[in-house]
Formats: C-alpha cells, structure tokens, sequence
C-alpha cells in the first residue's frame, strides 16, 4: 500500500479523521469507508451525475474528487439532506408526492443537485428546473416527473420560508 | 482503487509548488479542478507518479480589476465564480456569456479557467473566448516567469507552449475596445455537453456605422480553437448586414474550419452548423455594438 495522509473532515455534520490513500476517490471514501451508500455511483467519469455531494456546499462529482482534498472542508451527502428520521427534506417529500424516482439510482444526485439550485433559485421556470438538471442522468422517469418534483418542492420551501 | 497509486502533495504556497513541480517535472501532474484529469486517472489514462493538488493557492482564486478597465483573472478561479461575478459581467462580457455553456453547475463548481486553458480541449469554450479576446497567459516557473498571447499558447490537439516544469498563474483580460459588440453560441447534443460546433463572436463599429474590426472563433473544427481570419477580414469596412454576415459565415464554413466527422454529426453537418451559428453569433454581437454606442442606428 502506498503511503497514506490524515484526513479530517466534516461529513453530514459529524467530524471524521481518517488515514487515506491520496487515490481513493471520495466516491469511494463515502460509500466503502463510511458505509454512506445512498451517493451512488454510476460512470466514475463525471458524466451521469449520480454521486454529486455538497462540498463547502456548492455540488460537486465525488467520483472526480480524491478524498484527500475533502480535507479541512465540508460535506453534506443525502444521508445528511433529512432533518430527522421522521420527516423528509421538503425537496425529498415533493419526489415522493410527485412520483419523481422509479429505481432511485439518479435521485441521491439529483436532489443534492438541486437542493442548492433552490436555494439560489426559489422561483425557478421549468425550464430553468431543466437546465439544471442537466448532469444528471435518469434511465426511468422521462424526467418529467422530476421536473414536477421541484416546482412543486420550490412551492412548497416559498410557503415555508415566506 | 480506480487510479493507480502516486504520491500526492497539497503545497500551501505558489513558490512551494513552482519548486515541487520544477523537481518532478517530467512525472507529475497540476491538479486544478480535476475535471479532466481525474477522469483519464481514473480510466488509468494517465498514471502520474505524483500529483501536486492546487486547491490551497487561495491566492490564484480572484478576478481583480485593472486601472485600464480590463481584469486580470487567477489560474485558480473555478468557473462557477466567473458566471457569479459582477466585475467579469461589466469588463469581459463576452467571457460572462460563454461559462454557462462550459460543462454542468456540479463541474464548473470545481473546475478552474487556468485547468480549462491548460487542458487546451479544442472542443472547450473558454479557450476559444481567451483568443477571442486576446487574453495574456502568465507562465511561471521558479525564478522566472513570461507572458504569452492566447493565440501561441494553444499549439495542437490538448497541447500548449507550457513547458512540464511550468505553471500558468493568472491571465490578463484586455479592456473591451469601446462600440464594441460580442456574442458566443453552440450547438451541443444536450445542454453542458461539449458542443458539435460553437462560434464566439466580436465585432466593432467604426465612424458611419461601418464595421472597424471583426473577430470569429471557434471550437470544435480542428485541433485547436480555431480563429476565421480571412472571415473577420472580408467584414472590415463593409456595413455589418445580412449579406456581409453570410458571406463571412460562407468564407468561415467554407474554407477556414476544418471539422471532423465523429459519432454525433458528419463534417458537412459541421459546417452546416457553423455557418448558421456565425450568423446568429455575428447578428447578436453587432445589436450588442450598437446598444454599447447608445442605441442610435
Ligand atoms: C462530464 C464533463 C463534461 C464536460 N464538459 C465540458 C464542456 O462542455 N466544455 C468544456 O470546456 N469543458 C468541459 N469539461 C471539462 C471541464 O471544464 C474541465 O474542468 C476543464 O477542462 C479542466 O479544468 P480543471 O480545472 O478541472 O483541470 P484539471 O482536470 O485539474 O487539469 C487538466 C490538465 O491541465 C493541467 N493544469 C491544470 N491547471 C494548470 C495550471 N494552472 N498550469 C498548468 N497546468 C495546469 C493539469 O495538470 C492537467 O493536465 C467537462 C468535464 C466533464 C467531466
Ligand atoms: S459516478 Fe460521478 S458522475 Fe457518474
Ligand atoms: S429513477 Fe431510475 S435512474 Fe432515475
């Protein structure tokens, strides 16, 4: 094995410190070290979309991130999106309402994808709603159902934050 | 583990990694944004031996203005932060149109300006605007440095004039030439792919209303970002109209491009594209240069 570094990160709120291979991608990092297996991983070439994470909040692939540059920064993944077992991000409860998965393999990316996208877009046209959809990749629904999803989750947050 | 094993330093400082890749030159690999680079690392595309990541010269990440109205833009601003910043949407307007098409939101919030000129992707949009533009590249090495015009900077397919043991650190945006109109447009399959054929665009108005000066770029048509001179030329002096328009967009297509059949569009599609695309470009830039000198026609 070749040498190894410290790395301490935040991941969902909660400190980590591990000893990590500078080629272990973050991807990898998430699901393999820490069992977070709700970002998935579908091209590792940054194409499909599907293990966009937040870093320092902004969305990012993790399949083109080396964990170690996780170091001394942030991490929200979708395991971290909910604020209690009990309740789902607004955005979340809109997929649900709206039937926006089938498989669900697209769905971790895509809502860390777009919980962002609202945040700096609380109003958005559909057709912005797809512009910012595009890279991600959903083999099921038609996207159409997605698209719903998210005017319907914008709706909902204007409702809740007024 | 997908990319094969090498040695990976993150220097805090820029000297510190002039001095790092000056010992290593010939082994390892810059990593910026890693948006081209972690992919062919993890297909073992390449295989440095070592890397040295970027990501900690917070002093390579600024977009400063410059006394006579241009910008000076380090290597280390991801391309997210142009599309959000007011200075490049007032002094590089023609900059400020074209990152959105760059790629997805998720890989412009890594990717840097200094990793997209460097890769030098001909297909990549922000090579063409730097010779557009005619951007001035910074080029440092330990104990030395020089400046290098955008147009001897792109040398070949995914090749520069950077040498293994440099590092480009900032670029030099002129001012925008006053009654000076742009434009940039593409056609990708979808939206954030990289695009068949995309043309940027800056024309200037001389006295009369007469076209002073003319720029076409594009991507996509050959192994470099490619610069239609003999287009741009034939616009000089004539009134910019619909027939001064398509006969650039015709010396362009025709003759000055040289696309590539692939996989998505033949070489005649290509052309086809460009052709319309020069037009609209050309249309869109002149308005622009007419609303820039007060909107009287
Ligand atoms: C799915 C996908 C779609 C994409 N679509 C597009 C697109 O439509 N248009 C487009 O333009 N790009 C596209 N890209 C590429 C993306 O924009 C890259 O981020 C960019 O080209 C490289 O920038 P980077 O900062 O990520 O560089 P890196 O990947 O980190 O580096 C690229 C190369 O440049 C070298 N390098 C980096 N910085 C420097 C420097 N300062 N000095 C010297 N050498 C340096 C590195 O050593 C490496 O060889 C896409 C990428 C992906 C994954
Ligand atoms: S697995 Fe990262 S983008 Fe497909
Ligand atoms: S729900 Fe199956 S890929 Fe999107």
């Amino acid at each position: 094995m070749s040498q190894t570094h410290t790395v301490v990160t935040t991941i969902n709120g909660e400190r980590t410190e591990r000893r990590l291979e500078a080629r272990l991608l973050l991807s990898d990092f998430l699901r393999h070290e820490l069992g977070l297996t709700g970002t998935h991983v579908g091209c590792e070439h940054g194409v499909c979309g599907a293990c966009t994470v937040l870093f320092d909040g902004e969305p990012v692939r993790a399949c083109l991130t080396l964990a170690v540059q996780a170091h001394e920064h942030e991490i929200l993944t979708v395991e971290g999106l909910a604020p209690g077992p009990e309740h789902l991000h607004p955005l979340q409860q809109a997929f649900w309402e709206a039937h926006g998965l089938q498989c669900g393999f697209c769905t971790a990316g895509i809502l860390m994808t777009l919980v962002p996208f609202l945040n700096e877009n609380p109003d958005p046209t559909e057709s912005e709603v797809r512009h910012a959809l595009s890279g991600n990749l959903c083999r099921c629904t038609g996207y159409q159902h997605i698209v719903d999803a998210v005017l319907k989750a914008a709706a909902a947050l204007r409702a809740r934050d007024g | 583990m997908k990319p094969a094993a090498f040695d990976y330093t993150a220097p805090d400082s820029l000297e510190e990694t002039l001095a790092v890749l000056g010992e290593h030159a010939d082994d390892a690999k810059l990593l910026a944004g890693g948006q081209s680079l972690v992919p062919m690392m993890n297909f073992r595309l390449a295989q440095p031996a070592m890397i040295i990541d970027c990501n900690r010269l917070r002093d390579l990440d600024f977009v400063r203005q410059t006394d006579d109205g241009g910008l000076r833009i380090g290597a280390m601003t991801r391309v997210r932060s142009l599309e959000r910043d007011l200075k490049v949407e007032r002094s590089a307007p023609l900059l400020f149109e074209t990152v959105p098409w760059v790629a997805h939101p998720q890989i412009r919030a890594r990717g840097t300006l200094g990793g997209s000129l460097a890769h030098a992707d001909p297909a990549a949009e922000l090579p063409v605007v730097a010779l557009a533009r005619r951007f001035r590249l910074r080029l440092r090495h330990t104990g030395s440095e020089r400046w290098v015009d955008a147009k001897d900077f792109f040398v070949g397919l995914l090749e520069t004039t950077l040498e293994p043991r440099e590092m480009l650190v900032e670029v030099a945006v002129p001012p925008l030439p006053r009654r000076t109109g742009w434009a940039f447009t593409e056609v990708a399959r979808r939206q954030g792919d990289y695009a068949q054929v995309g043309v940027a665009a800056l024309v200037t108005l001389g006295d009369g209303g007469s076209c002073r000066d003319a720029r076409l770029v594009y991507l996509s048509v050959g192994e470099t970002p490619i610069e239609a001179s003999r287009a741009a030329l034939s616009l000089v002096g004539e009134s910019l109209d619909e027939e001064s328009f398509a006969a650039a967009a015709e010396t362009a297509a025709g003759s000055e491009i040289e696309p590539t059949s692939d996989i998505h569009a033949s070489a005649a599609y290509k052309r086809h594209l460009a052709r319309v695309l020069t037009v609209r470009a050309l249309r869109r830039a002149t308005e622009r240069a007419w609303a820039a000198d007060g909107g009287a026609r």
